[in-house]
This record gives C-alpha cells, structure tokens and sequence, in this order.
C-alpha cells in the first residue's frame, strides 16, 4: 500500500468510524462509507492539514472515492 | 456564567452594542479579539478597559464584507490565542433612505456590511469551530428585521435576511456542536439611535411596554447567555431584546 493510501486511509477510519477494510480505492465516500456531506468537508480539511495541501473548492467537489482523493494528493506532491 | 479559557471574536466591537458585548465576555472571562472598521482610538480605549479587567485582548482592524481581511483576522486570532469559540456578528451600518430615494449605493454598502459581512466571518470561522467540535456563532439581527420601518428598507431586509441565515447555519453545523442563534434588539441608546429627534423619542417611548429604551448592556448580557454553557441546547433561535415593542 502507498504511503500516500497509507495515512488516507488512518484519517478517513479515525474520522467516520469505518473498519479498514472497507476503505478501498473504488469506495464511495458517501455510499460506501456512510459520510455525510459534511463529513466530506471535514475529510478534505484534515487531508489539507495532513500533507499541507490547500484544495480548492472546485477541486473538492470532484472528490467523490478514496482513490479521487489519493490521486489528487499525488498529483499535488 | 463563565467563558474563562473561551476565546471570542467581536465584529464591530469599537463602540455602541458591540462594545458592551465584548466588555461583557471580557469580564466572564474570554479572551476578546475587538474587530472595528475605521475608528482606532475608540477601538483602542476597549481594549484598555477589558486589559483592565485582567482580560486577554487586541484589536484588528478588518472590513467585514471583505473576504481577504476576515480570513486574516480569524488567522491572527487563532494564531495568538489556539482557539476560537465565540462570534459575535455585530458589525452593521445604516443608511437611510426612503424606497423612492435610495440609491443603489445605499443598498449594497448596507447588504456588504450587514449580510455578506455575517456570511463571510461565519464561513471563516467555522473551521476551527468544526474541529474543537465547540462553537457559539451569535448573529444581531433587529426589531425592524421583524416589524419593518419606513425609511430602512435596505437595513430591515439585511437584519430579517440575518434570521434565514442563522437558521440555515444553525442546521448544518448543529452536528458540530456548534449553536447558531440571534438577538433582536429594539431601540437601544447607542449612537445609530442618538440621531433620532426628542420627538421621535417621545413617539417611541409610546409604542415601548417597558417604557425606555434598552441599555447595550440589556443585548450584551443576553449574547453572553447564548456564548455561554447554560445556552447549549438552544440553536436556531432569536432572542427579541425590545421592551416588548414587538412580540
């Protein structure tokens, strides 16, 4: 697993309370995670916070599945 | 009551309501950030007396209908005191005309200030307020919000637009434990109310149950019950400070 996946996935299971195993690159957020658009939010500013990244609103919307945000983050590295 | 430890923001805090109120969360004990448009001196003289009441304070001078600037004073707020728990959204103008005669000027430079200037602080702060899972947003709103005066159709429209808001944001950050909430207060003895005539007054006093004008401290004390622990299980709502001008 990338690092990048790595510390993703420890954010995304402290914040929603989901078992591990569950956060897959094809998993939804919203469907398969149970976020709440709030939640959403939330994800985004610790992401930002994790790896000192700023994204932008635009950016954010287009975040749906854990992979869209780890290939976002790469790409921002 | 007690807000030691808690760290306020007061948009428009130099003078008139807005001083009251952070003189009062000065003196429960909240560090106070003393937000003001373009007086120094006055805004100065605020933060004399909270650091004469122990507290911890400075002021900041921001356009609250100004993106860049709100963003910088939740910053330096943050950066100086680690938190941010209270709001005050009390800054506002008037600008008075009747319907017939107001300019589109008069219009927007009340919306910016009155509303977007809510808008703006509140979307600014709310991040750090989601994070301590800890926020008390205070909107003021006015009588005129509900009841409507010739003359201020540009003031009246911001201050009821502020209730939408607070509702609004009461909801989505609800889940946060973060209260949204209003006061309305009636006719109170500040400068915006000095410039009405004796005659005016006298008219006034008629339509006002308890008799007199309300005192800033009769709004300071209520928005420190609402940034307060014994406020915690009310959201949404609007507290009318009016002597019972309108019910």
């Amino acid at each position: 697993m990338s690092e990048v996946l790595e510390r993703v996935t420890k954010i995304i299971v402290d914040r929603l309370g989901v078992d591990e195993s569950k956060v897959t690159l094809e998993a939804t957020f919203k469907d398969d995670l149970g976020a709440d658009s709030l939640d959403v939010v939330e994800l985004v500013m610790e992401l930002e916070d994790e790896f000192g990244l700023q994204f932008s609103d635009e950016d954010s919307e287009k975040i749906l599945t854990v992979g869209n945000a780890v290939d976002y983050i790469n790409s921002k590295l | 009551m007690n807000l030691q430890g808690k760290t306020a923001l007061v948009t428009g805090a130099s003078r008139g309501i807005g001083r009251e109120i952070a003189l009062e969360l000065a003196r429960l004990g909240a560090n106070v950030v003393v937000n003001y448009a373009g007086n120094e001196s006055m805004a100065a003289a605020v933060a004399e007396e909270i650091k004469a009441l122990g507290g911890e304070c400075f002021i900041h001078r921001a356009n609250v209908a100004d993106s860049e600037q709100v963003q910088q004073m939740v910053k330096e707020t943050i950066d100086r005191f680690g938190q941010l728990h209270i709001l005050v959204n009390n800054a506002g103008i008037t600008r008075d005309n009747l319907l017939m005669r107001m300019k589109d000027s008069e219009w927007d430079d009340v919306m910016n200030t009155n509303l977007k200037g809510v808008f703006l602080t509140t979307k600014a702060v709310t991040r750090q307020m989601m994070k301590q899972r800890d926020g008390r947003i205070i909107n003021i709103s006015s009588i005129v919000g509900f009841s409507g005066n010739a003359g201020q159709v540009n003031y009246s429209a911001t201050k009821a637009g502020i209730i939408g808001l607070t509702k609004s944001t009461a909801k989505e950050l609800a889940s946060r434990n973060i209260t949204v909430n209003a006061v309305a207060p009636g006719f109170i003895t500040t400068d915006m109310t000095d410039q009405l005539s004796e005659e005016v007054k006298q008219e006034l006093y008629k339509q006002i149950p308890l008799g007199r004008l309300g005192e800033p401290k009769d709004i300071a004390k209520t928005v420190a019950f609402l940034a307060s622990d014994n406020s915690s299980y009310i959201t949404g709502q609007t507290i009318h400070v009016n002597g019972g001008m309108y019910m």
